[in-house]
This record gives structure tokens, C-alpha cells and sequence, in this order.
């Protein structure tokens, strides 16, 4: 889950990083109260700035100095409601002003390649990091962090020395690299960076903008971390699956798509995509494309097909279904047993045809079951590559 | 022949006497699977029961991996331990030597596995596969995990993966040639062993006449193997990447399986394994007719 900056900050703020004063409000209204609490700490000066997942909203105009209360509330009412790269601004944070003297980067993220975390340092900061690394990789310090050592005193040393920091600047970083060591550890991060961090001109060291990414896997340590979901965006359909506990991400398309297994469904996905691109001979397809992803993962019982069904029922863009399963430790007729449940309990509500392709262990009596049943919706097909084919025909034709 | 696991290995289970535990232990009973031990510090002493083929069949419990060990010889374990506890058990298993400690559970923290990974690193006795994978199979002659054993048979392919049903699915697809080992080697960020420490393995095993490779979108592993075939692979390898239609920044389902910006995309590693001379099928039916094709020598 990636957090908002605010929420960042305020992570920040709980493990000691030193950060500015900041507030965050949803009118224009708030905005200007908010300015009238915080600019008392920064001679009248605070920022507003919009709260979205994603960079550049600096040039998109999202962040505005203002230097009176007027000019607070103005520019909270001109970033509020803005789009910034298809993210609409709910949301600004009025943070205190800074006199800064030099902006410098850091980030500490998990190395995938090298199954180990990286620390990265800059002198050079406030840009994007992509870009100083591909135009300026000298001025880029990367170390490496053991898992389990972290980012002691002598690591944080190591780092603003490769960095190329003065010793004095060097010294004043060091202390702010090791508290956020803390916030990646102990909250279970996979990305801490602060872009930029900042000198001002009183030689205080400042975490300005943070970026947090936590992973979800560890949420079992972090109950509080359940608030910091971002509820208010989330997809009314992703949203659904999440309640019924199931693996859901929305998608563009007509042809709903649930499988066992997250590698078998991403590949129900492409597969399913290719057979649109043949129908209407042109990729992207017009005529059919998958409409999400849904993994029920190995044991389909009745009622998670059920579930799983009525998620992608109730999606208005779908216009045929494709259930692909190969049994591997689930037996077939199990599965073929919870899509007749399913149809069961969903009765009249299911109106969307249905393509069905079970391969792997008993899918003689799957079929046999499905079969059986002879409902007018359900189409058995032997092959992936068949039913993907027939789903998208079927959706391109309703 | 096969890679990591074979007929002589001695299997203990982490975790046995929970309910995956108990279902999959009786699978690889079932399987042929040289059982020799579970663990479980609140049950050591006690001995379970399981149902097999060739009927009833006792398996004790013992209080750590070490004992296990000890007692039994075991040089491979399955953990089926919960996602809170597995980090204390892999230590354990590394402590005690094992040569082979397969992970199973899903949902591990990867700071947790950062942690035992680099830990286990350190000691440079202990082998690790996943989290989050089915484990490994050598047909015929020993299953660790969750892969059914009834899908293929013993054969000349060695298969990898990143995803468990892909590695079914595509075992299926090749059921007639059979497999020397297929291995699934997790979706998750960090991973014991990757597809690289297998290709090697499976370069090296006389057992092994081509290679499937399954790889899906996220990270950089797929481009990485592709390198490393370039410079040291010899036998045929068929590849196959999942997730060409994943959008950027949505994770799923696998916790590692995520496009961030430009980077892990499905059309990269399907790009840098052509690059390397690797065929990879558009679909995994694809992929499996480029393999039967390999192993009738009709393509190399």
C-alpha cells in the first residue's frame, strides 16, 4: 500500500525524522485555518500541497507557497478537485514554510534482484530520481543494507560518505538516516524515500516530502495500519471483493475472468485479450478484452464461486464470464459442484453467459456435472485456448 | 536424476500437525515421499497417523528441527508453518543444517523473509525454496510440497516457474514426455532460490534434456535468467511470462507480481529471453507445443 505524503509525514513524525509542521484539510475553508495554526510557526509562510499517489504535481501546479491566509485558502480552492495524471486532489496538506538552503535525496527500498534492501543518497535532490539516475548515475550513492543490521550509526556514515557529503552536512544527516531506518523496519516498508531532504538555512536537517510504501503482508504486526487505507478512491467493485476476502482487481474490459492460482489467471488475462485482438483484428481489441482479475485460489468451494460471480456479475462492463480452473490439489467435480451452487444461489440474477474450461485431476466428472445440469447460460469448452476464444465472442456479441 | 530432491531424500514436515500440514503430508505419503518426521514443539513424542496406498503409515513428532534430524537423517524440510511463526522456523531449520528447507506458506512478511533469507545467506548450509511456492516434485521419486503428483509422470524435462497452477497446467500440457523436476519457486519479492540457481541445476543434471521456464511480471529475475542462459545454458529452453495485460501499479495476486513504472514488464523478459535465444510460447498451450517439438528434435 502506498501512502499519501501526509501520511508519511505523520509516520515520520512518530519515530522522530524532524519534519514541518503540517495539517491537512478538504475545503478551502479548512485550509485557511489550518495556515492560520501552522504559519504561526514559519512567520505567516506555509505550503499547500495537493495529496495524490503519484509525482509531478509540482508541474501539474498542485503545490502553491502562500505567504498570507488569503492566498492559503485561494490556493487550496484551485488544487482542490484538480486532476494530476488521472488522480483528482480530495485532499491538500497545508505544511509550514522552510527557508532551505539545499535539497539532497534519500531512499531505502527492497532490492529484489539482490534479495536485500538498498539504501539510496543524493546531494542532488528535489528532481526526479529516475532522471538523476539515468543523466547524473555518478551523483547517485547506492549501499547496501543487511536485512539484518540495518542502517546503524556506521551505515548511515557509510552512505552520506559515498554520497559525497561535507563532514559537517554528513554529520547532521546521519542521525535522520537512522530514524528512518526505524520507520522502514519497525512499520514493515518497502520504500522510504524523502525527495527532498533538506538543509535550511539554519543548518537543520528536514524530511520535506516522504513517500511509504508498506507491505500488506506484514499487516498481521500493524492493526493501525488498516486507517491508512485510502477507502475514500478505492474501486466500489475492489472494494466489494476486498470485504469477501477475495483476490479482485478491476479492469477495462467485457469478459470477466476468474481462475485458481495468480499465475494461471494472468494468463487467462493475455490469453483472453489475444482472442479479442483475433476478432476484431486489431490490438487493443474493440470487441473484447479481460474485464479484471480474480484468483479464488485452490479450494473453489461453492460459496467462493459464489462470491467470486456476483463480484463480476456486478460489474455493468461484463458481458460474458470465462471460469478457467485446472484442479491441481482442488478436484474438478468440486469445483463443477461450486459453479452449480453458485448458479444455484444466484438464481435469476445470473443473466451473463458462462464459459467454462476444467482441466487436472476428476475433470471427467466435472464435465459430467456441468454437462448434467444443462444450463442455457454455462458453455463447456475442453481447451484454455478454446474457451478463451469462445468467451470473447460471446461478449462481443451481447 | 533430478535437482534438489530425489528418491534417497528424507523429508520432515514444519508445521505437520496443522490442517494444510496433515492434507499435504498424506499427498506426498501418497507420492512415494520418504517421510521420516514432523515437528512441533508442543506435540514432540506423539506419532500421527496417515492413511496411505499401501496402508497405514506412523510418523513421529519431534520437539525441533535439530532432533528430527538427528533421529531420522532427514535432509530436507517442508514448512507449512503460518505466516507470524515462519521466519522462527526457518531460523531453526538453518540453525540445525538442513541442507533443503522448502517454504510453502503464503502471506509471509518480506521483511521476514529478508531476514531469514540473508540469515540462512550467512550460514551457507541451508538451501532455501520460496515462500509462497507448491514446492518441488521429481516424478517418480520424491515430492516436497504441494505439486499433485498425479499430474505426470518421471521424463526428461526439467520445469521452473514462478507460479504454482502454471507449473500444473504446464506439467499437464507435457504429461506424456514426464519431468525429471519441476519446482516452483514463489511469487513473492524475495525468494530462496531462483530461476537462475535452477537452470544451473538443471544445466548440470544428466537427467535433464530441455528446460520450461514460467516466469510472470514484476522484478527483474526473468531478464536476469535470460543473461545467464546467454552464457551458460546449453540445453533447449522454452520459455513462457504471464501478465501481458497487468496494469502498471496493481499487484496481482502474487505479492511480487507488480508492473512499477516501466519496469517488470511481461513484454521485457519475454523480449530479453528471444534476445537470448530462449523460444517463448504466446500462451502456455504454445509453450508446450514448442517443447513436445524440442523433444522430438524437430527444433533446438
Amino acid at each position: 500500500m502506498d501512502l499519501f505524503e501526509y501520511q508519511a509525514r505523520d509516520l515520520f513524525e512518530a519515530h522522530g525524522v524532524p519534519v514541518l509542521a503540517g495539517a491537512i484539510a478538504t475545503t478551502p475553508e479548512q485550509a485557511r485555518d489550518a495556515a492560520q495554526r501552522i504559519g504561526a510557526s514559519s512567520g505567516g509562510v506555509t505550503v499547500v500541497k495537493a495529496q495524490v499517489k503519484t509525482g509531478g504535481r509540482g508541474k501539474a501546479g498542485g503545490v502553491k507557497v502562500a505567504k498570507t491566509l488569503d492566498e492559503a485558502e485561494e490556493a487550496a480552492r484551485n488544487i482542490l478537485g484538480m486532476d494530476i495524471k488521472g488522480h483528482t486532489v480530495g485532499t491538500v496538506m497545508v505544511a509550514a514554510g522552510a527557508r532551505i538552503a539545499e535539497e539532497y535525496y534519500f531512499s531505502v527500498l527492497l532490492d529484489r534482484a539482490n534479495r536485500s534492501y538498498l539504501a539510496m543518497c543524493s546531494k542532488e535532490g528535489g528532481m526526479e530520481i529516475e532522471q538523476l539516475a539515468v543523466e547524473r548515475p555518478e551523483a547517485l550513492a547506492k549501499v547496501e543494507v543487511d536485512p539484518n543490521v540495518g542502517i546503524d550509526a556506521a551505515k548511515a556514515k557509510e552512505i552520506v560518505d559515498e554520497a559525497g557529503f561535507d563532514a559537517e552536512t554528513g554529520a547532521a544527516i546521519v542521525p535522520v538516516l537512522q530514524q528512518l531506518w526505524t520507520v522502514y523496519r519497525d512499520e514493515d516498508a518497502t520504500l522510504v524515500e524523502v525527495n527532498p531532504l533538506v538543509r535550511t538555512e539554519d543548518g537543520s536537517i528536514i524530511a520535506l516530502d516522504g513517500k511509504v510504501t508498506l507491505d500488506a503482508n506484514a499487516d498481521f504486526r500493524h492493526p493501525e495500519h488498516a486507517a491508512l487505507e485510502d477507502k475514500a478512491s478505492a474501486d466500489p467493485l475492489e472494494a466489494k471483493a476486498k470485504e469477501l476476502g477475495l483476490n479482485y482487481v478491476k479492469l477495462d474490459g467485457n469478459v470477466g475472468i476468474i481462475g485458481n492460482g495468480a499465475g494461471l489467471v494472468m494468463s487467462t488475462l493475455d490469453v483472453v485479450a489475444y482472442a479479442g485482438q483475433e476478432l476484431s483484428g486489431a490490438a487493443p481489441s474493440v470487441l473484447a478484452s479481460p474485464a479484471n482479475f480474480l484468483d479464488i485460489g485452490g479450494g473453489a468451494s461453492a460459496d467462493v464461486m459464489a462470491n467470486g460471480l456476483s463480484v463480476i456479475l456486478g460489474d455493468e462492463q461484463v458481458k460474458a464470464v470465462f471460469v478457467n480452473v485446472f484442479g491441481g490439489i482442488t478436484a474438478c467435480d468440486e469445483v463443477a459442484k461450486g459453479i452449480v451452487g453458485a448458479l444455484e444461489s444466484l438464481g435469476g440474477s445470473a443473466k451473463k453467459p458462462l464459459v467454462v474450461r476444467l482441466d487436472g485431476n476428476n475433470v471427467d466428472e466435472g464435465r459430467r456435472i456441468l454437462a448434467d445440469l444443462n444450463h442455457p447460460l454455462v458453455t463447456i469448452e475442453e481447451t484454455m485456448d478454446g474457451a478463451a476464444r469462445k468467451a470473447a465472442e460471446l461478449a462481443a456479441e451481447n | 536424476m533430478s535437482i534438489f530432491l530425489n528418491k534417497d531424500s528424507k523429508v520432515i514436515v514444519q508445521g505437520m500437525t496443522g490442517s494444510e500440514g496433515m492434507k499435504h503430508t498424506t499427498l506426498m505419503l501418497a507420492a512415494g515421499t520418504d517421510i521420516v518426521g514432523g515437528v512441533n514443539p508442543r506435540k514432540a513424542g506423539s506419532t500421527v497417523e496417515f492413511a496411505t496406498p499401501d496402508g497405514a503409515r506412523q510418523v513421529k513428532v519431534y520437539g525441533t528441527v535439530k532432533e528430527a534430524m538427528d533421529e531420522t537423517g532427514a535432509n530436507v524440510s517442508v514448512v507449512f508453518v503460518p505466516p507470524a511463526f515462519t521466519k522462527s522456523a526457518v531460523i531453526e531449520a538453518v540453525d540445525a543444517q538442513i541442507p533443503l528447507a522448502i517454504v510453502i506458506t503464503e502471506g509471509v512478511a518480506v521483511r521476514d523473509t529478508a531476514e531469514f533469507f540473508t540469515y540462512a545467506q550467512a550460514a551457507g548450509t541451508t538451501r532455501i525454496i520460496g515462500p509462497n511456492c507448491p514446492g518441488i516434485i521429481s516424478p517418480g521419486q520424491s515430492n516436497a510440497g504441494i505439486i499433485p503428483a498425479t499430474i505426470a509422470g518421471p521424463g526428461r524435462i526439467g520445469l521452473v516457474s514462478k507460479s504454482g497452477t502454471l507449473t500444473y497446467q504446464m506439467m499437464y500440457e507435457l504429461k506424456e514426455i514426464g519431468f525429471s523436476s519441476a519446482i516452483g519457486i514463489g511469487g513473492d519479492p524475495i525468494i530462496g532460490t531462483t530461476h537462475i540457481d535452477c537452470l544451473a541445476a538443471f544445466q548440470d543434471d544428466p537427467g535433464t534434456d530441455a528446460i520450461v521456464m514460467i516466469g510472470e511480471i514484476g522484478g527483474d529475475a526473468e531478464e536476469r535468467a535470460a543473461e545467464y542462459i546467454k552464457e551458460h545454458v546449453t540445453k533447449p529452453v522454452i520459455g513462457y511470462v504471464a501478465g501481458f495485460t497487468a496494469p502498471e501499479g496493481k499487484t496481482m495476486g502474487h505479492a511480487g507480481a507488480i508492473v512499477s513504472g516501466s519496469s517488470g514488464t511481461a513484454a521485457a523478459k519475454k523480449e530479453a529471453l528471444e534476445a537470448a535465444g530462449v523460444k517463448v510460447g504466446k500462451t502456455p498451450s504454445e509453450a508446450a507445443a514448442l517443447m513436445r517439438q524440442v523433444m522430438q528434435g524437430l527444433i533446438t
